[in-house]
């Protein structure tokens, strides 16, 4: 059984080491795939292993809980992974036709398998401290992927990126420290029964602050996303997807952990606070997009927007909001991260991803049109895509605690998503190319067309497929919630014992 | 002694913020060198202080007997260590190539990504 927690760990691992070694010479970018691929069918194997025994647990080197390191995969970490893996394959093949040679010889894959490596190590880590280093070599491979190349953008945006990232780890550093000072534990299933024991109750608000300062940092919360908007925009489109599928929601999924196993003392306090900071960012994200006329811009305005709603459901605290946080999250990896591919193509064929000096691409690339509409709808919420379900889900959760105002902002974010994704449609698509411009698809010669267009139909379909047959994925959802609402399973399978 | 430890955590936590309150990116990167230090100690601390009692397993043991140290916060203060010096050695070269690159050191001076709009500067 600990083969299966360690794989998606390992093999990106393995795969890094020799894409780097292979870095000048063209195999290099194959083994990446094949990396890819060998890692997305571990995770569907320990996910078919999640699903049979509910939770599982592997001690690293037999050191048994509290003491060592704990891989746990219970329903929420296991999804998390398959669609790392997904999101990860999506990009390696998207790279093979964006990314130039310049950039593999610097050790592009093997970065983004470090990337990949390190996401999953977060979603699967059962210890505090392991979650802070897998924090950290997702940051320093990020940062790596962020500046490669060197362009001044994306210096400019490194900087603010790096800076910022940088706070928020600290002050995630200093909440374990002082976490560990009054609980003597860093095991997270341990911490779920000590902090039951601790006296001083309001300390450990203080703590639970803290931790929500540093993962609001990296889901980028209102106030707090600032570096997100500043740098997203800048990397090749590759990276640019793979961060806007995966690193935040890093952030909302560690926020997720803390807040339903460690801090759940104090609902009323910090859930509230989750409450309000749901709202902001839903909002201010949104008008955010409103006012950029850039597509990669716009789209990373709406990153900030949606991390809103995964929040939101996290902060309503019921198990119905949990089920929408969990779908909603994963909706949006997948929505997300194609939209940015979309971005990118129309950049290759129309040569700008600013909205005024691009068109013409409804006329001459009906396909890619098309392939917009699709995760554009569905991250608005139209029916019957995934984004419906997720916002429907979330809003009904908050019409049921009778919160009308949270409701009523959710909904009219979602009018004002459309609002910006038209705007994308009437600059990008609709009107002719400023410069007379014919951005066709056929242009692209057939095996980069291949690679650029078959991850962006293959999220596409799978928008379609949660969105037509939602059953299955809203049923794994609850049970996901289940699971989070109630920790016994998780204790159980870590500590080995009944608490 | 864990007066004296919380004290200077303070302090240092206060000299980090003045710090990065700064435009230049460089005084930013002291002060985080200086919070990042301020974290460590406050593990350290965290993992209660005991003087002069090595954690030491005597021969034949397995487990060291009477109080000793706490090892564990030390074993976290090393990684968080060597973690922070790494980053904080990317970032500087980061900020170097930056100021090769933007010619300013000055955070309010860097709009190349998010350029100001032409309206409003008018």
């Amino acid at each position: 059984m600990s083969w299966l927690l360690v794989n998606p760990i390992l093999i990106p691992l393995l795969t890094a080491v020799l894409a780097y070694m292979f870095r000048f010479n063209p195999a290099g970018r194959w083994i990446s795939v094949a990396g890819t691929v060998a890692l997305l069918l571990a995770s569907v194997l320990m996910m078919a292993e999640v699903l049979e025994h509910g939770v599982i647990a592997a001690q690293m080197s037999n050191w048994q809980a509290p003491f060592g390191i704990t891989l746990v995969a219970d329903y929420l970490g296991a999804v998390m992974v398959v669609i790392t893996a997904i999101t990860g394959l999506a990009t390696v093949i998207y790279s093979l036709a964006e990314i130039p040679e310049r950039l593999e010889r610097l050790g592009f894959h093997a970065l983004l398998q470090v990337l990949m490596a390190a996401v999953c190590g977060a979603f699967l880590t059962g210890d505090l401290f392991n979650l802070y280093v897998w924090f950290e070599v997702m940051l320093i491979s990020s940062f790596g992927l962020l500046v490669l190349g060197g362009s001044k953008e994306q210096l400019d945006g490194g900087i603010k990126y790096v800076t910022l990232n940088l706070v928020s780890t600290i002050m995630f550093l200093s909440g374990i420290g002082l976490l560990y000072g009054v609980t003597g534990t860093l095991n997270m299933a341990d911490l779920h029964l000590a902090v039951r024991e601790v006296e001083n109750q309001g300390l450990l608000t203080t703590i639970a602050v803290m931790f929500l300062v540093a993962f609001g940092v990296k889901a980028a919360l209102f106030p707090l996303f600032f570096w997100l908007p500043a740098s997203y925009h800048t990397p090749p489109v590759a990276v640019s997807a793979i961060f806007a599928g995966l690193l935040t929601k890093v952030g909302v999924y560690a926020m997720i952990r803390t807040f339903t196993l460690i801090f759940d003392h104090d609902v009323g306090y910090t859930h509230q606070i989750m409450l309000w900071l749901a709202v902001l960012t839903m909002v201010t994200g949104v008008l955010g997009a409103a006012a950029m006329n850039d597509f990669r811009r716009i789209l990373s305005f709406h990153i900030i927007s949606q991390i809103g709603y995964m929040i939101l459901g996290l902060a309503l605290f019921t198990p119905l909001g949990l089920v929408g946080a969990v779908f909603y999250l994963v909706h949006h990896i997948i929505v997300k991260a194609n939209l940015f591919f979309v971005a990118g193509v129309a950049k290759r064929i129309a040569g700008s991803t600013d909205l005024a000096r691009i068109g013409g691409l409804y006329a001459h690339a009906p396909l890619l049109a098309f392939l917009f509409l699709i995760p554009a709808f569905s991250l608005a919420g139209f029916p019957p895509l995934s984004g419906f379900w997720a916002k429907y889900v979330l809003v009904k959760a908050a019409l049921d605690l009778q919160m009308w105002f949270v409701a009523g902002v959710s909904l009219a974010v979602g009018l004002l998503t459309i609002y910006s994704m038209t705007k994308i449609w009437g600059a990008a698509f609709w009107p002719a190319h400023p410069e007379g411009k014919r951005p066709r698809l056929g242009d692209v010669p057939v095996g980069e067309r291949l690679a650029l267009m078959l991850p962006i139909i293959g999220l596409a379909l799978l928008t379609c497929i949660i969105g037509l047959f939602p059953e299955p994925f809203v049923q794994f959802a609850e049970t996901s919630a289940a699971q989070l609402l109630d920790s016994t399973d998780y204790v159980t399978t870590v500590l080995g014992v009944q608490p | 002694m864990e007066l004296l430890l919380a004290l200077t955590i303070g302090i240092l936590v206060a000299c980090a913020v003045y710090l990065m309150l700064d435009r230049n990116v460089i005084r930013f990167l002291f002060g985080l060198i200086l919070l990042s230090n301020a974290a460590n100690l406050l593990i350290f601390l965290s993992g209660r202080l005991t003087a002069g009692a090595p954690p030491l397993i005597d021969e034949g043991l397995y487990a060291p007997t009477g109080v000793v140290a706490n090892a564990l916060p030390q074993a976290l203060v090393l990684t968080a260590i060597v973690i922070g010096f790494g980053l904080l050695a990317f970032t500087l070269a980061l900020v170097y190539r930056t100021y090769r690159s933007l010619g300013t050191v000055n955070s309010d001076e860097m709009r190349v990504a998010e350029p100001v709009a032409q309206e409003a500067r008018r």
